[in-house]
């Protein structure tokens, strides 16, 4: 397989974008390096900037490992990515307003209406229910890859409740703390007013009347993997942390328990999924919710950010027709590319990908975070007739893609400086017509040599990106 | 602020000082058991200690017999024991931990650090290197999270609450400290030397040995120590210092539902503000201390009731 290096081209020159970095690395001294790689890490673990590992020994925290070898984007490159995140996520919102009321879409047999609406992420009870500016999916976390030509694909529309942004934010911090330098010599475009613009979005988004609205971010609590970056954000925002607990529903308008007394609520940033968020509509045996917010939210009274039922169109089984979306809302041609999906259901998709597992990439429809695939040139005889097996028992669970040759790009391991693939994960933020991102997003880096998986439940790392200023 | 919040703030400083006070206990009952004695009272000193704590059934499900090392192991490194050192540091580190946007970073890492540390010492290690160093450390870790709270926090209604929690738990534990040693100490007050020695330890336990000579340059009499760490309003350990505090910051937090808890802690600092140690003990000093508690305790409750947990969602 050809795999595309983000700092060197096929004849194994520096690309131009890289190369004040690699001039920099060649002319600074390795124990330098290794001096401020370990400076790194401890205040990583001081700070307590750590991802939890589920079923551990409170207070073993894993660090995400970090590298500081940064991932460069061109400013022309970033531009066409930008319009591309910006054209889908607003068709996304659109097919979602959509199916949630009048359902076009179906009507004009764009998508199999049994698709959608048996989906289970679809959330009947959002039906008919108008959202404020129609915006269903507020922050998107959009997984985008290179492969092999150089082209850009999205791997996954993350549009529940995504996460890593904290890490790219603090990747920025520590690298400057490290390499002042390095920010003087390249003109790196800023990240660090991403939460000062989610606010915005998020105040934007109020239930119509309220002028100066409560926004709250709330939490599953302290032993969510991603608490860290819960109350990172609330605090860089200024809000309050909240968890279920502490909200209650009177009169379908919610409320937050305080020192002085109740205290309405208008906006929740939510990180809690769907099923976990009301009790009386949902999983009844949660207690991570809140009671009665699913009335309020429906009554218009409080605004949640994401909405309810957005699982449905960052479902796999629902990716492959994104394009489709794209044309049917905004009349325009993606400018993003979709990988192209075998959908299992289908027999003769199915008849193919049995034929071919040792080429592909099988995922669950429902799967997330690197949990329940096969990556086919990376796997046993065994391995993929156990995928066989299921695929047979559950054809409508699966989809399966060409392999990607995930570009890399050159990163600190054991050995010294090899490639490592990667991915980003730009953060989209929308409310009203406009669609705004910071420059870059979260780069994360399969740190086992020839990984093609770079989720950190599976032993990625990140990078800081740096999208560079003309 | 929220309740929850307001409520780990509070419980968060109660565990930290919890830790000091009960190392300054341990670590007064140790020099004390030091002074040649028969071994009947210096079992009898340890006794008290788990007693102090009602920790009876929970010591006697570990340990068949009453001496210092098994009741250090069980006070100090228990991890079994929600009243241990040991535990009271992973509670104030496990309420930091959920407020951690609320604090300063040099609050949670000073608290997270103490805990991690504390995680790593066995009771073996912290026996033979000198019990007493340990003492020493946990009351230099408690004094470092005291000192950047001071010198970091924003001092809006987190502090306040942090205050109440701290002084709240040290008036309820000089008043145990006092207790369970002027008790012991006024049974044996014979022979001069040993009084001496044991009276020091007693008031070095509250860092009032100093302060004790400061104000009445004269011996150490059980009378004078008693007024000093109940009535003397600037000595930061005794009972009227930390009601002073309490009401202030009780002030400061007040709400509509709050009124008679402030009413309360006015009448608790009232009686320490204009009470006479003559009158409180010829009324009983472990009558009067008894009746104190039960009223912190009291005041503890409406606390939480009024801002931490409150019971009623209606508007």
């Amino acid at each position: 397989m050809n795999f595309y290096n983000e700092m060197m081209d096929a004849n194994g020159g520096v690309r131009a974008h890289y190369k004040r970095y690699d001039d920099w690395l060649k002319a600074t001294p390795p124990e330098r390096i290794a001096r401020k790689r370990a400076e790194a890490d401890l205040a990583f673990h001081r700070v307590g900037i750590t991802f939890a590992v589920y079923g551990e020994e409170s207070g073993k925290e894993r660090l995400i490992p970090f590298d500081i070898i940064p991932r460069i984007i061109p400013s022309a490159e970033w531009k066409s990515l930008q319009s591309g995140l910006r054209q889908r996520v607003k068709a996304l919102n659109m097919f979602l307003d959509d199916i949630y009321h009048d359902q076009e879409i179906l009507k004009a047999g764009k998508i199999p209406a049994e698709q959608v609406l048996n989906n289970a992420q679809y959330r009947p009870d959002m039906k008919g229910v108008d959202v404020p500016g129609g915006i269903y999916a507020h922050i998107a976390g959009v997984d985008v890859v290179r492969a092999g030509a150089g082209e850009l694909y999205v791997l996954e529309d993350n549009l529940r409740v995504p996460s890593g942004v904290s890490y790219m934010l603090e990747d920025r911090k520590m690298m400057m703390r490290l390499f002042p330098e390095l920010f003087a010599k390249n003109k790196v475009a800023p990240v660090q007013h991403y939460p000062d613009m989610l606010l915005e979005k998020l105040r934007a988004v109020a239930p119509k009347g309220v002028s100066d609205p409560t926004v709250v971010v709330l939490t599953p609590g302290a032993y969510n993997s991603a608490y860290f970056e819960h109350t990172f954000l609330a605090q860089q925002m200024g809000v309050e942390l909240v968890e279920g607990r502490d909200l209650f529903v009177k009169d379908e308008v919610v409320y937050m328990r305080t020192t002085q007394g109740p205290q309405r609520v208008d906006v929740i940033y939510r990180r809690i999924d769907d099923d976990y968020m009301d009790p009386q509509a949902f999983r009844p045996e949660s207690t991570l919710g809140v009671p009665g917010i699913l009335k309020a939210y429906q009554a218009g009274n409080v605004t949640l950010a994401n909405a309810i039922g957005t699982g449905v169109a960052d479902d796999k089984s629902i990716y492959p027709y994104v394009p489709e979306m794209i044309r049917f809302y905004l009349g325009e041609e993606p400018t993003l590319n979709n990988v192209p999906t075998f959908m299992c259901r289908k027999p003769e998709d199915l008849k193919y990908v049995l034929a071919n597992l040792p080429e592909l990439v099988v995922k669950e429809v429902h799967g997330a975070g690197g949990y329940g695939m096969l990556v086919g040139p990376a796997s046993t005889k065994e391995q993929i007739e156990h995928f066989r097996q299921l695929l047979i028992a559950k054809p409508e669970g699966y989809i399966a893609q060409p392999t990607l040759a995930l570009s890399n790009c050159p990163t600190f391991v054991e050995q010294g400086i090899a490639p490592r693939h990667l991915d980003l994960r730009p953060f989209v933020l929308s409310s009203g017509d406009c669609v705004n991102m910071v420059p870059g997003g979260l780069t994360r880096v399969a740190l086992t040599e020839g990984s093609l998986v770079v989720n950190s439940s599976q032993g990625g790392g990140t990078k800081d990106t740096w999208v560079l200023e003309d | 602020m929220l309740s929850r919040t307001a409520d780990h703030l509070f419980w968060m400083s109660r565990y930290m000082e919890r830790a000091e006070n009960l190392a300054r206990l341990l670590d007064v009952t140790w020099q004390m058991s030091l002074v040649p004695q028969s071994l009947e009272a210096v079992n009898q000193s340890w006794n008290a200690i788990i007693a102090l704590n009602s920790l009876e059934e929970a010591y006697a499900a570990k340990y068949s017999t009453v001496n210092a090392e098994n009741v250090l192991r069980f006070m100090v490194s228990d991890p079994d024991n929600y009243a241990s050192i040991h535990s009271c540091l992973r509670l104030a580190r496990e309420n930091a931990h959920a407020v951690r946007g609320t604090i300063t970073t040099e609050m949670w890492e000073t608290l997270n650090s103490t805990w991690l540390e504390a995680r790593e010492k066995t009771f073996e290690q912290i026996w033979g290197a000198g019990i007493g160093d340990f003492f020493e450390w946990v009351k230099m870790r408690s004094s470092l999270t005291r000192g950047t709270t001071l010198g970091t926090l924003l001092q809006d209604e987190s502090y306040n609450f942090i205050r109440i929690g701290t002084l709240l738990e040290r008036a309820d534990n000089t008043a145990r400290i006092l207790d369970v040693k002027y008790h012991v100490l006024r049974t044996h007050e014979d022979e001069g030397a040993t009084d001496f020695y044991e009276w020091g330890a007693l008031l070095r336990s509250v860092s009032a040995f100093e302060v004790y000579r400061k104000v009445f340059r004269d011996v150490i009499t059980p009378e004078r120590v008693a007024e000093l760490l109940i009535l003397h309003k600037d000595m930061p350990r005794s009972l009227h210092f930390c009601m002073n505090s309490v009401i202030k910051n009780l002030d400061l937090i007040a709400n509509r539902q709050s009124g008679e808890t402030t009413r309360q802690a006015g009448l608790l600092h009232a009686q320490l503000h204009y009470g006479r140690i003559e009158d409180i003990l010829e009324q009983g000093l472990h009558e009067w201390l008894t009746d104190f508690m039960d009223r912190i305790y009291m005041l503890g409750d409406g606390i939480s009731k009024d801002f931490l947990v409150p019971m009623s969602e209606a508007a």
